[in-house]
């Protein structure tokens, strides 16, 4: 199978590249992109990715597989690339470490500025902050997102405006601590919200959507958070 | 917070606002006119002049010209901030724009109240 391969390491080159290579795929079984790439590097240790867990729960190798952002771990070989050439570059948007290494610090400073943990002012009781199960329920399909960046790095109001714009991953979170019954700055929350930019530079392209490995919408999230605003200016 | 002093109002909010505010007049409107040209088909000069000097019509017009700056203002607000970044020429072009808009408004009233 061909492999074409984003290159790039700044110490060696001027400019990024696309390497073709060749790897033999074991017959009668489908692996995943992941394993495809360690193939890869078994012939050449040089070539640079990130993983943990290999089974999509991480976030660490999310990469853009035949122009399509996924976790390479959990997206298999026959899918993505069914006509026998896989294509494979770093997260788009972000600055390139080395191969499919990239630089994250403005993803993680847009999740920082979100605040992504409790507030609660209220003195602490003796148990636990307990939370009806119907409040719980509002939660679903927000905690579970693992950062992988799939989403904000397919959004291209994220790749215009990654310094202000807070992007799908960032605004999914918010709207978590948002939604949480537990959470007391609510208000302080929405005034940190509440630019031309933040929130609304999203244009509801709904790329991170499309993208998600774990299945969760963040375009939705993101219209509730709008929704919350937009009680409180009218 | 993210600041920013060019946008139209003082939130994303109601930015966001003013912009589906402004499109659903500016949807009216066309249709208003689109409708009113299908149910005359031999429209004359008169009528039309006659259409244009009741008061309603031109409060209706102005706000659809009003609407129509505010709803170009934050559009292409939106795409000088995601595609000009050198901050002078960002802020040139969004003052052409802005002139632009204030000599069709200002024409826009001398038109229909003929002056
Ligand atoms: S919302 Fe989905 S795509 Fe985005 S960071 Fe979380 S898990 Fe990844
Ligand atoms: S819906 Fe919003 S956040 Fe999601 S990709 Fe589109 S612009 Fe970006």
């Amino acid at each position: 199978m061909l492999v074409s391969l984003y290159r790039y390491n700044p110490e060696t080159d001027n400019v990024p590249y696309m390497q073709d290579l060749e790897v033999t795929l074991p017959e009668g079984k489908d692996l995943m992109v992941l394993d495809v790439l360690h193939m890869l590097k078994e012939d050449d240790p040089s070539v640079a990715f990130r993983r943990s867990c290999r089974e999509g729960v991480c976030g660490s190798d999310g990469m853009n597989i035949n122009g399509k952002n996924a976790l390479a771990c959990v997206t298999p070989v026959s899918e993505v690339a069914p006509k026998g050439k896989l294509v494979v570059r770093p997260l788009p948007g972000l600055p390139v470490i080395r191969d499919l290494v990239v630089d994250m610090s403005i993803f993680y400073r847009q999740y920082e500025r979100i605040q992504p943990y409790l507030i609660n002012d209220n003195p602490e009781p003796a148990i636990e902050r307990l939370q009806s199960p119907e409040d719980r329920e509002k939660l679903d399909g927000l905690y579970e997102c693992i950062l992988c960046a799939c989403c904000s790095t397919a959004c291209p109001s994220f790749w215009w405006n990654p310094d202000k714009f807070v992007g799908p991953a960032g605004l999914l979170q918010a709207y978590r601590f948002l939604a949480d019954s537990r959470d007391t700055a609510t208000a302080d929350r929405l005034d940190n919200l509440d630019d031309p930019f933040s929130v609304f530079r999203c244009r509801g392209i709904m790329n991170c959507v499309s993208v998600c490995p774990k299945g969760l919408n963040p375009t939705r999230a993101i219209g509730h958070i709008r929704t919350m605003l937009m009680q409180r200016t009218t | 917070m993210v600041t920013s002093v060019t946008n139209l109002g003082r939130t994303g909010a109601f930015d966001w606002l003013m912009q589906r505010v402004s499109a659903v007049v500016l949807g009216v409107y066309t249709l208003f006119l689109a409708g009113y040209l299908l149910a005359s088909p031999d429209l004359d000069y008169a009528q039309w002049a006659g259409l244009f000097d009741q008061m309603w019509m031109r409060i209706f017009s102005l706000l659809a010209l009003i609407s129509l700056g505010l709803h170009a203002w934050v559009g292409l607000w939106t795409i000088t901030t995601d595609y000009i970044k050198p901050t002078a020429l960002r802020f040139l072009i969004q003052a052409v724009c802005g002139l632009i808009m204030f000599v069709y408004l200002v024409w826009g009233v001398e038109i229909l109240w003929g002056l």
